[in-house]
């Protein structure tokens, strides 16, 4: 009987990592190795670069069908960083990302269409700005993947976009050369 | 009797303000209504507004200046005669008058401080006028420009509201009570 429910165990114990191994890999992403940045034209004369600090969120990977993979993230709009406290203030406000009214920004993955190489490819989401939803399309690439040195895996991707402010209803008017936000996505996640 | 007509004093007497108080009072409050006049104009400029960059380098540079002014003012108040209240004065007078100057110094001081934390939140200093910089000392606290903003703001409007009933005050001793409270801060007894 006791030898018999050993054998039981042992069995689920070695079939659990199999039923997931069939399933989407889920990886937290670690945001102190992950970048949410922007950059847009001063002027026509020269590019601003900044950042959102805090985010959070979670990358599904299908291993058999990699179409199948899946991101959703939320960002804290608050957390805007342009090196530079007073524009920052300025960003926060009604004019850019009125972040009292809208303190979170989110996107969440709806498609991904893969290159042949299997590893860029893009991907389409709803983001959520400015409590505006709209469909935006991302170019994605997978940058590496790999155990880490502390009994870890991790998988690393890049991505870009370009929003147009007025479609997410921002205020202010920088000008003809400024109308374009390129996004610059830098992502890492940890395997659960 | 009339007093013949001299040259005002530099320095406060227990009958009146000399010509030091006068001078920082009237510097210090067109300094206080201008700063809050281009303060609040120059938030809602336009981006490509001619006034867009030096408007908030002007109002730091002469924000500065009046933090130094008023650091000048309070010490000569506190190392000079501060002149009598007038015998008319009553109590609540004395009383009110007394709370709303200690009021308007130490709401002035705040709000120079918390605008000078805005522009210092991520440890940039701050040129005065280009000739020099006062640097920063806190800064990166977490909110720090957002929270000290909304400080600035309504502890500006703050001053003026202290502002006004202090300049309302002044008036009704000039015009109802017919004494002599204005014209000595206007230099002549």
């Amino acid at each position: 009987m006791k030898a018999r429910f050993f054998c039981i165990m042992a069995a689920v114990a070695m079939a659990v990592p199999g039923l997931a191994m069939a399933e989407a890999e889920s990886y937290e992403i670690d945001t102190s190795h992950s970048f949410i940045q922007f950059r847009i034209q001063h002027l026509g004369y020269s590019w601003l670069y900044g950042a959102f600090n805090t985010f959070d969120g979670m990358f599904q990977l299908d291993r058999d069908n990699p179409e199948n993979s899946s991101i959703e993230v939320k960002i804290d709009t608050a957390s805007v960083d342009s090196n530079h406290a007073e524009r920052d203030k300025h960003l926060r406000d009604d004019d850019f990302l009125e972040v009292e009214v809208y303190p979170e920004a989110s996107f969440t993955s709806t498609s991904l269409l893969l290159n042949e190489d299997g590893r860029s490819g893009v991907m389409t989401g709803d983001l959520t700005l400015r409590g505006v939803t709209k469909s935006i399309e991302i170019d994605v690439s997978m940058v590496g993947e790999g155990d880490d040195p502390w009994g870890g895996y991790r998988a690393g991707f890049e991505g870009s976009t370009v929003l147009t402010l007025k479609d997410f209803n921002v205020k202010q008017d920088l000008g003809p050369a400024s109308a374009q936000v390129e996004m610059i996505l830098s992502i890492e996640g940890i395997r659960q | 009797m009339r007093e013949v007509a001299k040259v005002l004093a530099w320095k406060n007497d227990a009958g009146g303000w000399g010509r030091a108080s006068i001078l920082l009072h009237w510097l210090s409050a067109l300094l206080v209504i201008g700063l809050f006049v281009v303060g609040n104009w120059m938030t809602g400029l336009a981006y490509t507004d001619q006034w867009y960059v030096t408007a908030p380098f002007l109002h730091k540079s002469f924000g500065l200046t009046l933090f130094l002014i008023m650091l000048v003012r309070v010490l000569w108040r506190i190392g000079s005669v501060t002149p009598n209240p007038l015998p008319s004065h009553s109590r609540f007078e004395r009383t009110a008058a007394r709370l709303a100057h200690v009021g308007l110094y130490v709401l002035l001081f705040a709000t120079m401080i918390s605008g000078y934390l805005i522009s210092t939140a991520d440890g940039r200093a701050i040129s005065v006028f280009g000739l020099f910089e006062v640097p920063a000392t806190i800064s990166g606290l977490p909110g720090q420009e957002d929270i000290a903003g909304d400080f600035h703001y309504y502890l500006a409007v703050a001053v003026m509201v202290l502002a006004a009933l202090h300049a309302l005050a002044a008036l009704k001793h000039h015009f109802v009570d017919r004494d002599s409270t204005l014209r000595r801060m206007l230099g002549c007894r």
